[in-house]
């Protein structure tokens, strides 16, 4: 078996098998791979029947890719989960915060804390939403934080998602399948169940209906159509909520309000859980050229009649630059020390952090400041010469738009590979909501890099998931 | 829960889709029947062209293959032709897209019915062409299209978004018939002289084996095959499961539905009773009267003209 002596394994090995992972190392060491193999095609014949599929289009090859699921489940004790509980919500709460701060009096600016050039000059920062006090003030419904693990009690952010994160559908779906295949995993383990998500969500979205709402507020979801590659996570959640999946071409302004077509005639809605990015929500606000929007939407937006989740200019708590200060905003705004820790960055858009970025590229994470899905990224200590220097005149030709970061152990979990079983690196995305209360389901989204000593965990690098499991006391 | 306006187009065109697939499968069974025997007096419009122009899809045909109609090439077209809109390929296809859009609206077995369909559909089109029989891929189409209408039957909930389903299925059911008995008249009998003869009534019927239908038309009517029994059946007897009059009621019953559900009657329940009624009380000598071809093409053009009220009524999402 391979060991990798720097890197947690969250599992143990040898002789110190870590508790959550009790019993699971023998279920798998003593599955015969003949089984192993049925499993693992079932599996995949489940995906493909319900039919949640990384659809991409215009790049060829399948329209239908499935994301590579790993049988061998993630595991956190009830006690490790409870701490990371609250600093998931400690943390969703000051994102919020600061949201509301940001777009209302700017207190943490004016009292030095985050420089007013990155807030107001960031292009995440929507000055059409500035004075606007969205219902019970939250900005951000859905809070999707992405942790990495490098010890039994060290966890970090990586990044927060205030936006639209996605692959919920996959935790959901990743829970059904394992119960499916492996049902007395589940009688010999107490896992608690993430099944209550959906019912939550839409708990959380009516609890944000704008105050001229009376009644029962309807709730749809905002798509950009079947074309995009998350659509199936957007109709699974439609479905599992029970409410209307939209495209901006079903929705129409009238007076005070937004409508949906339906068979009926026009009915109102009251909140709109978008899967669109700001620029798209309303082309008489943001891109004129845009089809996906509800022209006049914003108006609406902003007398109240209607609900938008994530709210529009949610997008700047979220930005690499700001997320440098997220532990000033949680001790400025909880008067609380931060729970979850960040990784160290450096700005390279600073003079003498970029001098010790450019002096230690063999060992940094370089990242682009607005980038995302591992694309345009370095890892130092997985690349050759050559992509080093070829990254290095990147760096200095635009400064600003890297960060860089120290190269983190990730945690290990077992994971099913070719030759067996072997330790694998994993990050997590728990998905917080915030409404009129503050909930997080216990688990998340486990990503895993399966490609031996691999850090990237992207789904487009080729990285796959992991059913997660967090034991019940 | 509230249907979208284009959730339930999607779902009215899911209805549509399948059977225009079956369609196309029974209008080619009746070519390759026909085409079994000698074009006796060498017709100047062969079996294959009567299919394509039954089909509507002529035109496209003669766009891609010029006025080479043999039947390999109508085989290509009309099964696995992704420029053909109406090929089987292009409608399983595009049900299953459709399904894709509104899988919020349809049980996981309908869903997997349509869905199995199109993986099936792409393991056919990656075949071996002489590795396939005729004769199979009519039956996988026709058995595929019952195992979707049957998953829809047995498991959709009966709401408004079934009733837009089988609305879909049974105006495209009546455009279909009309379509096929339309065969017979583009395969012009070489003389007059040849009504009441063999070949005459060789062609009546393949038009109902097309429809599955020789047991039954025995069974009502006793062997011998007449034009005007033929109409009959396949026109205004309420028993015969795909006869326009059935698939006209049908539509009608599931608009009604909708009105009661909605509490609202429309213009398109006026339209589709309007046409119930026409049909209740003509009868055959009526039809031969006015003419079999021309009274299947005003059938064809009301089935569309009521097609065009329900969308507006309904698909648009308009105010009323």
């Amino acid at each position: 078996m391979l060991k990798k002596p720097n890197y947690f394994n969250e599992m143990g090995s040898g002789n110190a098998i870590r508790p959550p992972y009790e019993g699971l190392g023998a279920w798998a060491a003593e599955m015969p791979e003949e089984f192993r193999n049925t499993k693992q095609s079932e599996a995949e014949a489940l995906f493909r029947r319900i039919g949640i599929t990384f659809a991409v289009y215009g790049e060829g090859g399948d329209p239908d890719r499935l994301i590579p699921f790993d049988m061998f489940p993630r595991i956190f004790a009830a006690q490790e989960w409870r701490k990371l509980e609250r600093g998931v919500k400690q943390r969703a709460k000051a994102l919020n915060a600061f949201l509301m701060d940001v777009y209302g009096r700017g207190e943490i600016v004016k009292a030095g804390i985050i420089p007013g050039r990155l807030v107001y000059q960031n292009e995440a920062y929507e000055k059409a939403v500035v004075g606007i006090k969205p219902p019970r003030g939250v900005y951000s419904h859905i809070v999707g934080i992405d942790l990495v693990r490098t010890g039994p009690d060290e966890f970090f952010v990586l990044e927060d998602n205030c936006r639209t994160p996605s692959g919920v559908s996959y935790m959901l779906e990743n829970r059904e399948i394992m119960m499916r295949m492996f049902p007395q995993l589940f009688r010999e383990n107490r896992i608690a169940p993430v099944e209550s998500y959906p019912a939550q969500l839409r708990r959380t979205l009516a609890s944000v209906a704008p105050a001229k709402c009376d009644g029962e507020p309807t709730v749809a979801i905002l798509t950009p159509g079947h074309f995009n590659s998350a659509y199936y996570e957007h109709s699974f959640l439609a479905d599992m909520m029970g409410v209307a999946l939209v495209e901006g071409q079903d929705l129409f302004v009238k007076g005070d309000f937004c409508y949906m077509r339906t068979t009926e005639g026009p009915k109102k809605v009251d909140v709109i859980y978008r899967r669109i990015d700001d620029a798209y929500i309303d082309p008489l606000c943001f891109r004129p050229e845009s089809m996906l929007g509800v022209p006049g939407l914003m108006n609406v937006y902003r007398s109240g009649g209607v609900a938008i989740a994530s709210a529009p200019g949610a997008g700047v708590a979220d930005d690499k630059a700001i997320y440098t200060f997220v532990p000033e905003m949680i001790r400025f705004y909880l008067g609380e020390e931060p729970i979850l820790n960040n990784v160290p960055t450096w700005q390279c858009g600073k003079k003498d952090e970029l001098k010790y970025v450019l002096e230690n590229l063999g060992e940094l994470v370089v990242k682009e400041v607005h980038g995302s899905g591992g694309y345009g990224m370095l890892v130092g200590p997985r690349s050759t010469k050559e992509q080093i220097e070829v990254f290095r005149l990147k760096i200095e030709d635009n400064p600003g738009n890297y960060i860089a970061q120290p190269t983190l152990a990730l945690s290990t979990c077992p994971t099913f590979v070719e030759e067996g079983i072997a330790p694998r690196h994993v990050d997590l995305r728990p998905y917080c909501l915030v409404g009129e209360n503050i909930e997080l389901v216990p688990g998340g989204l486990t990503r895993v890099a399966l490609t031996d000593g691999s850090l990237v965990v992207n789904s487009s690098q080729g990285g796959g998931v992991k059913d997660t499991w967090v034991l019940a006391e | 829960m509230t249907l979208l306006a284009r959730h339930a187009e999607n779902l009215f065109w899911i209805g549509r889709l399948v059977e225009r697939a079956e369609t196309v499968a029974r209008l080619f069974e009746v070519g390759s029947r026909n085409a079994l025997i000698p074009n006796t007096a060498g017709g100047f419009r062969n079996e294959w062209e009567s299919v394509l122009r039954a089909s509507g899809s002529a035109g496209t045909f003669k766009a891609k293959y010029g006025d080479d109609i043999r039947e390999r090439n109508v085989e290509s077209f009309l099964f696995f032709d992704s420029d053909n809109p109406s090929s089987v390929a292009s409608c399983i296809e595009h049900a299953r897209e459709n399904a894709r859009i509104v899988r919020t609206s349809l049980t996981s077995q309908t869903w997997d019915a349509l869905n199995n369909a199109n993986q099936e559909m792409r393991e056919l089109k990656r075949t071996e062409r002489s590795k396939l029989s005729m004769s199979d891929l009519i039956d996988w189409t026709l058995r595929t299209a019952a195992l979707i209408r049957g998953t829809i039957e047995d498991t959709q909930l009966r709401i408004d978004g079934y009733d837009f389903l089988n609305i879909g299925t049974y105006l495209e059911r009546a455009d279909s018939t009309a379509r096929l008995l339309d065969v017979k008249y583009f395969v012009l009998l070489p003389q007059v002289d040849f009504v009441g003869t063999e070949l005459d009534n060789y062609q009546w019927r393949t038009i109902l084996r097309a429809l599955s239908a020789h047991r039954a038309f025995s069974w009502a009517y006793g062997g011998e095959v007449t034009a005007a029994k033929i109409a009959d059946f396949l026109i205004l007897n309420r028993k015969a499961p795909r006869s326009l009059i059935t698939c006209a009621e049908e539509a009608c019953w599931h608009l009604d539905r909708l009105a009661r559900a909605y509490g609202q009657t429309t213009e398109a329940q006026t339209q589709a009773r309007l046409l119930v009624a026409n049909m209740s009380e003509i009868t055959v000598d009526d039809i031969f009267e006015e003419g079999l071809h021309e009274f299947l093409s005003r059938s064809i053009d009301e089935i569309a003209a009521l097609a065009a009220v329900i969308s507006g009524v309904y698909l648009s999402g308009e105010a009323r």
